[in-house]
């Protein structure tokens, strides 16, 4: 690894000194993590991002999705209305005019720490990597059940057509395993996104809030959101600003269907045993009655 | 001794008239002089229905051809799911709730006065459970993948998908087992009738044990759209909702369905049927309506201990008042208050109301009161395709569930010899 690389790694030069995570064997670079128990994410720091839309490009030639056109008239229109991930865009940076002036917010699945899209996957296509990435594979039915179960709305399908593949960004998966940088990470010029095992981002993260004084809100989107997220982003204003929802909980949305799943086993085994024991009593019960009601008629003739 | 009986049995009845199939090839010839229409094939019904129905595989052949985007369907990527999945898959789970709360009442309970409904309730679960199986191949996107399901060795154990998916086909293989005594009979197969039948118990227990699973499953099946639907329609208690509202669906089919076929099939039942129809109607009711009666405080206690009573006062609240009050309260009130003046004109309204309740209840999970907040253009409404199929489905289903009517000993009285069988 050179040194530029490294230095978009952990995003910035003066984070040298308290990087001692990103350095440790084993854990300084993608692929390393890779064997590792570590999530891979990126920390978006939205205080440095420019509206640029490098990462959208670098996003569609690493995926061969249809190119955006990312000049800065372009630019202009494209910011006016609100966006959102599409089957043909994995990333979207929105704009969001708050109280500190306009921010611009790259978003992308945010790669949960248990996702509620592989939970819900009947046929494990949707998949939780061990390195954290969450992709998808065309053993997929289709049922779209991913969809509703993510907090975040991220994956989308091709309603369009006859052989439709559910899409979202996998965090770069492919170039990972080749030890190469996420395209968006890669094309940003102001390092707005800095990628690294979850644990060393999330450092990153609190010692820029602890550093900048005033500069962000105390809050890391992700950290706990939805049981955390491999995306994590810092702000200046609070979230519910710029686009990010504050009502998801902390709870991992798997744990949501958990109380049902667990209760098969012990339903299926307890219910039939009721059903059958009813039924005998009812039987035997019935057939005292009987009994009693012959021995009465019997009883009258004499 | 049994087998001795089963003999007598058999001889007795070379006389009567009662098909002979004993190879596959009697059977073809037997189902083939079966399958030809009775009666006078161009009704209005008929016309309009079998219309309906190459219809609805034209557009099917599209549907296949093009994917699942418009025109086909408004599918959007804010509402996977629409019209198919809420009606057939939801709804339709629900309405086929009948079959395993008469199995439950007549097997169980023991109550035989409600017997002369079973079959036609199982067989109702069947085609149901059956016909949802069709909707969901139409509704998945890559249902060629659907084998990787139940084959392979991928299954997502922590899917409440991959559950749901199961417990449809074993209750489908359940309730097929439970309406086998109506085949046999059909077929003349004594053996065949003294074994399924000898089992029923048996197999009532395990569809009682499935359903109750499955009818839960389909509300747990929302459970993690949390973030999306409306907090007086979510909670995570939902799969026991689900299973709870399953129980009067089921009987308000019942009713409804009976209260029908009296009039349509009135030639297959004789005095005796009808009379205990209509005895029974009224015992339904009463079930029915303390179902509702549990189902109404349940969902008044969630929403007050979830903190969202305080919600109602807006539009989805108005909604939320109307579904609650006057889609489940009034039709549970008419069918206590039909049940103690023994009016079926009441008991019948009461089960169309609560049915369109269990509609509404379904759709507003999958998508009325789900992302309830996106603006008024982005919202969801089924396309003029997804009905078009949809009814070109239910029309399949009524012709399936009349052919069979038909044909088998389902609303009329079984051979004498299967009486005989039961007798022993």
């Amino acid at each position: 690894m050179d040194r530029r690389t490294f230095l978009k790694i952990i995003g910035t030069g003066i984070a040298g000194s308290t990087a001692g995570n990103l350095m440790t064997p084993g854990k300084s670079s993608a692929a390393d993590s890779a064997s590792g128990p570590e999530f891979y994410g990126i920390l978006v720091d939205t205080t440095r991002c420019i509206g640029c839309r490098r990462c959208e490009l670098a996003c569609a030639e690493v995926n061969g999705l249809p190119k955006p056109d990312i000049s800065e008239t372009a630019n202009e229109t494209v910011f006016k209305s609100p966006r959102q991930l599409t089957e043909t865009q994995y990333t979207v940076t929105g704009s969001f005019t708050t109280e500190k002036g306009t921010i611009f917010v790259p978003r992308r699945c945010m790669h949960c720490n248990q996702p509620g899209c592989v939970a819900a996957c009947p046929v494990k296509a949707m998949k939780k990597r061990p390195s954290g990435h969450v992709t998808w594979d065309s053993d997929c039915i289709g049922c779209r059940l991913c969809m509703v179960s993510c907090p975040f709305d991220v994956p989308k399908f091709e309603y369009g057509k006859a052989v439709p593949n559910i899409q979202k960004c996998n965090l770069c998966w492919e170039r990972f395993t080749q030890g190469v940088l996420p395209g968006c990470v890669e094309a940003c010029p102001t390092q707005a996104l800095i990628a690294g095992t979850r644990r060393d981002i999330l450092d990153e993260a609190k010692r820029r809030i602890a550093a900048n004084p005033g500069r962000y809100v105390e809050h890391i989107y992700g950290e706990y959101e939805a049981g955390g997220t491999s995306h994590l982003y810092l702000s200046a204003v609070p979230f519910d600003q710029i686009g990010f929802r504050q009502d998801l909980g902390t709870k991992p949305y798997p744990e949501y269907s958990s109380f049902y799943l667990k209760s098969v086993p012990f339903v299926a085994t307890l219910t039939p045993l009721l059903m059958l024991a009813v039924g005998a009593a009812v039987k035997s019960g019935r057939n005292g009655l009987e009994k009693r009601e012959e021995k009465h008629e019997e009883k009258g003739k004499h | 001794m049994a087998g001795e009986k089963l003999e007598t049995i058999a001889v007795e009845q070379k006389t009567e008239d009662r098909p002979q199939i004993n190879s596959f090839g009697d059977f073809w010839d037997y189902f083939k002089k079966e399958l030809k229409p009775r009666g006078n094939p161009a009704t209005a019904f008929n016309v309009l229905s079998g219309s309906a129905i190459i219809f609805g595989a034209i557009l099917l052949l599209i549907r296949f051809t093009t994917g699942l985007g418009q025109p086909v369907t408004n599918l959007s990527q804010s509402f996977p799911w629409g019209l198919w999945m809420g009606f057939y898959v939801m709804s339709g789970a629900a309405f086929a709730g009948g079959g395993y709360v008469l199995a439950f009442i007549v097997y169980i309970l023991g109550v035989d006065k409600y017997r002369p409904l079973l079959r036609a309730a199982v067989l109702n679960a069947l085609l149901f459970y059956v016909f949802c199986s069709v909707i969901m191949v139409i509704a998945f996107g890559r249902w060629w993948n659907i084998p990787n399901v139940f084959l392979g060795n991928q299954f997502g154990a922590s899917s409440v998908l991959l559950v749901v998916m199961w417990l449809f086909l074993l209750y489908i293989l359940t309730s097929a087992f439970e309406f086998s005594p109506a085949v046999a009979e059909w077929l003349g197969k004594v053996k065949m009738r003294k074994t399924v039948g000898s089992l029923a118990m048996g197999a009532a227990a395990l569809g009682i044990t499935l359903s109750v699973l499955h009818q839960a499953g389909l509300g747990a099946l929302m459970v993690m759209a949390k973030a999306k639907i409306h907090p007086l329609w979510y909670s995570e208690m939902l799969p026991w909702m689900f299973l709870i509202s399953s129980v009067y669906a089921g009987l308000a089919m019942v009713i409804f369905e009976a209260s029908i076929s009296t009039k349509v099939f009135t030639d297959q039942m004789d005095d005796e049927n009808r009379q205990a129809r209509s005895d029974v109607l009224v015992g339904l009711a009463r079930i029915c309506g303390g179902a509702i009666f549990a189902y109404f405080c349940l969902d008044i206690i969630l929403a007050q201990s979830e903190g969202d009573l305080g919600l109602v006062r807006n539009r989805m609240g108005y909604w939320w008042l109307l579904e609650i009050v006057g889609l489940v309260a009034v039709p549970g009130l008419m069918f206590i208050h039909g049940a103690q003046k023994k009016n079926p004109v009441t008991i019948q309204a009461a089960s169309v109301i609560a049915l369109i309740g269990i509609l509404m209840n379904r759709y507003n999970s999958v998508f009325l009161a789900y992302n309830w907040n996106l603006p008024f253009a982005e919202k969801y409404y089924p396309s003029a395709v997804e009905f078009l199929i949809a009814i070109g489905v239910v029309c399949l289903q009524i012709w399936v569930f009349r052919w069979i009517i038909n044909r088998l000993p389902v609303m009329r009285k079984g051979p004498e010899w299967a009486a005989k069988i039961d007798k022993n």
